[in-house]
């Protein structure tokens, strides 16, 4: 770790209760504890959270942008997982 | 209403007023970025607390004065909060060492507040205990970050403390306004603060590795106006557009 | 593991992604120098974040009121927020903040040279709400569209948090216009101050602005300087108007033709000088950041000796 540098983590915020977390940002935080506390008070300071995380972004393992089309182009095919694909008697409402 | 009643309520108001107007000074200037911010957020609390107190106090005085006439247009002679409010920001180890001293100070004051008689200060205190346990959490932990950190930070945070360390006997004074105010079962007593407060900090201070401050003096008079002369130069700025245009609006 | 792509592939993805008004997320390739371009403007943007800090916060020990006391703090708060919201923004280019931070420090990164001009009355207060954070809109509003993702997410953040900015100053305007003499003539000698200054901010003319041109291919900027200076005067003349207080420009008035509001001309040198460093408040607007890194340095230091020290964290583990 290089004096003084701070590692850097991602900020995930839930909006209010029944939603999702959702990454809404980053900082710079000595530890935990301090990082969980800038979070709260740089990204809720308009109350636009009920709980939050915070991860060390050199934890986070991202898929990469090489990989994009074997990861993720196969799907485009699989319409059958999709309920518009099918023809179903409308009047059913199935 | 008395006076007494008026003067415990102003005397809470000016801490919070003082201290406030002593920490937005970090504003832009603080070590880090996430600091200005937390800063700022703690500030704000300081400053809408001193609105709700003075607006108060004003109320209980009845001489048709605003929170802004109380803040803007009384003199040094007229302000009673404590001197370790008003001293001068110093480096990042006095201030947070201030932040957690008065911190840990209002916490046990307000959750006994929340009980007041008086249930205008009650409703005060329900509001404030909420902010003030988080900034005790945070400036605690800066007492022990910069107390247990370098070498440098370590001795920073000792002189912080043996810098204050006289002014903080003043936050347990009783006088006939805080005899009058526990008989009415609008404050409490602050002998029994004295107690929780120094278990608090003795027990902070000892896991921060630093050590807890010989008292050599016991200075005090803030509460009856009589104050270091820092506050003079604090309250030519504050009060500044106040006074240079008195009684226009803003 | 194979190139599946050559450069070309990755330059046409590229491009097609720019054209079909999708973003560009951090992982994926880019082109360097749309990559230091973005680097470039996000810094520049963020380090007039932070710096813009100073010259309202000159005022928060001397606000009138406790509510204005209380809104500025809260504002010039907010510009912290949005100077940390872009720093991160750009760290996802690959660039740390102490690279930034050290590029600002050393003089080598600009920021916005509307901050250089020194806070005299309260009223330049209400006019940099107003007029400097009203113009920090058009421009921003316009950015939210930008082409790299984690900008146009800060960018979106940022307006919805800055529309209290720019009515807060507004306010403050308001109140003095219509309060006494003295507050009128300080509200009129801030708006004479601060009109060509927030001009200026839009920068130089699009047949002058050689960075415009390929930011505008990029979608790093979506409409070009001129446009935008356009759109903040025509929407500006009627707010001063209904405040009473004259735009000090004798060259402006309705041009029914182009359906906008002509205007006289800027002084570029003024601009210039001050970009350079020959403003009022340069020396002082660095210095006070130099101060700032330079006496937090030990609290750092502290910081990550105390975790080296406590890794177990008490903060509860749990997701």
């Amino acid at each position: 770790m290089l004096k003084g540098h701070f590692p850097l983590w991602e900020v995930f915020v839930r909006g209010r209760r029944g939603l999702d977390h959702k990454h809404i940002g980053s900082l710079h935080a000595s530890d935990a504890d301090q990082a969980m506390k800038s979070a709260r008070d740089t990204y809720t300071r308009r109350q636009e959270g009920v709980s939050i995380w915070v991860v060390r972004a050199e934890d986070i393992h991202a898929s990469q942008f090489e990989n994009d089309a074997s990861f993720f182009d196969p799907a485009e095919d699989k319409v059958y997982r999709h309920p518009t694909f099918y023809e179903v008697p409308e009047e059913l409402k199935l | 209403m008395t006076k007494n009643h008026y003067r415990y309520v102003l005397r809470l108001g000016d801490n919070a007023l003082i201290l406030g107007q002593r920490m937005t000074e970090w504003c832009g200037h603080s070590p880090l970025l996430e600091e200005d911010i937390a800063m700022a957020n703690c500030a704000l609390d300081h400053v809408g607390r001193a609105r709700l107190l003075l607006s108060y106090a004003a109320e209980l005085e009845g001489e048709g004065r605003s929170e802004d006439d109380l803040a803007f247009v009384r003199s040094d002679r007229e302000f009673e909060n404590f001197l370790l409010c008003e001293l001068p920001i110093g480096d990042y180890a006095f201030t947070m060492a201030r932040q957690y001293l008065l911190d840990t100070y209002h916490y046990h004051l307000f959750t006994e507040l929340v009980s007041s008689s008086d249930e205008t200060l009650s409703a005060i205190a329900k509001k404030a205990i909420k902010e003030t346990t988080y900034h005790m959490d945070r400036s605690r932990d800066w007492v022990l970050r910069l107390g247990d950190g370098t070498e440098e930070s370590h001795e920073r945070m000792q002189v912080a403390l043996e810098g204050m360390w006289n002014y903080t006997e003043e936050l347990f004074e009783r006088d006939p306004v805080d005899v009058q105010m526990i008989a009415e079962a609008v404050g409490p007593d602050p002998e029994w603060l004295h107690s929780k407060w120094q278990a608090d900090i003795n027990a902070t201070i000892k896991e921060a590795t630093l050590s807890v401050p010989e008292k050599k003096w016991s200075l005090s008079g803030g509460r009856n106006g009589i104050h270091t002369e820092a506050m003079g130069h604090l309250l030519s700025e504050m009060q500044y557009l106040q006074r240079t245009y008195p009684g226009l609006n803003w | 593991m194979v190139d599946v792509m050559s450069f070309t592939d990755e330059q046409c993805q590229f491009d097609a992604i720019i054209e079909a008004e999708e973003k560009i997320e951090p992982r994926d390739w880019m082109p360097e120098k749309y990559r230091l371009n973005l680097v470039r403007q996000m810094s520049q943007h963020a380090h007039s974040e932070v710096v813009g800090q100073l010259p309202e916060g000159n005022w928060i020990g001397r606000a009138p009121t406790l509510r204005r006391k209380a809104i500025l703090l809260a504002k010039v708060q907010d510009e912290a927020g949005h100077g940390l919201y872009l720093y991160s923004a750009a760290e996802t280019l690959g660039v740390s903040r102490e690279e930034m931070m050290n590029d600002l420090l050393i003089g080598k990164a600009k920021y916005a040279s509307i901050f250089n001009y020194p806070t005299l009355t309260w009223a330049d207060v209400g006019a940099i709400g107003w007029l400097v954070d009203g113009a920090a809109i058009v421009n921003q509003i316009s950015l939210c569209r930008t082409s790299y993702g984690p900008y146009a997410r800060a960018m979106v953040k940022i307006c919805k948090e800055e529309s209290f900015h720019m009515r807060q100053g507004y306010e403050i305007m308001q109140v003095l216009a219509e309060g006494a003499a003295a507050q009128k003539a300080m509200a009129q000698d801030a708006l004479n101050r601060w009109w060509w200054p927030t001009l200026m901010m839009f920068g130089p003319h699009d047949s002058e602005s050689a960075n415009s041109q390929q930011s505008m291919k990029w979608k790093i900027k979506r409409q070009s300087n001129d446009e935008l200076r356009q759109k903040f005067v025509d929407q500006t003349v009627k707010q001063a108007d209904h405040l009473g207080l004259a735009i000090p420009d004798q060259d402006l008035k309705w041009n029914e033709e182009r359906g906008h509001y002509d205007f006289g001309p800027i002084d570029w040198e003024e601009f210039a000088r001050v970009v350079k460093g020959g403003g009022l408040c340069n020396d002082a607007r660095l210095e006070a950041r130099r101060k700032a890194n330079n006496e937090g340095q030990w609290v750092k230091d502290a910081l990550m000796a105390y975790a080296e020290k406590h890794s177990r964290s008490d903060v509860d583990q749990v997701a």
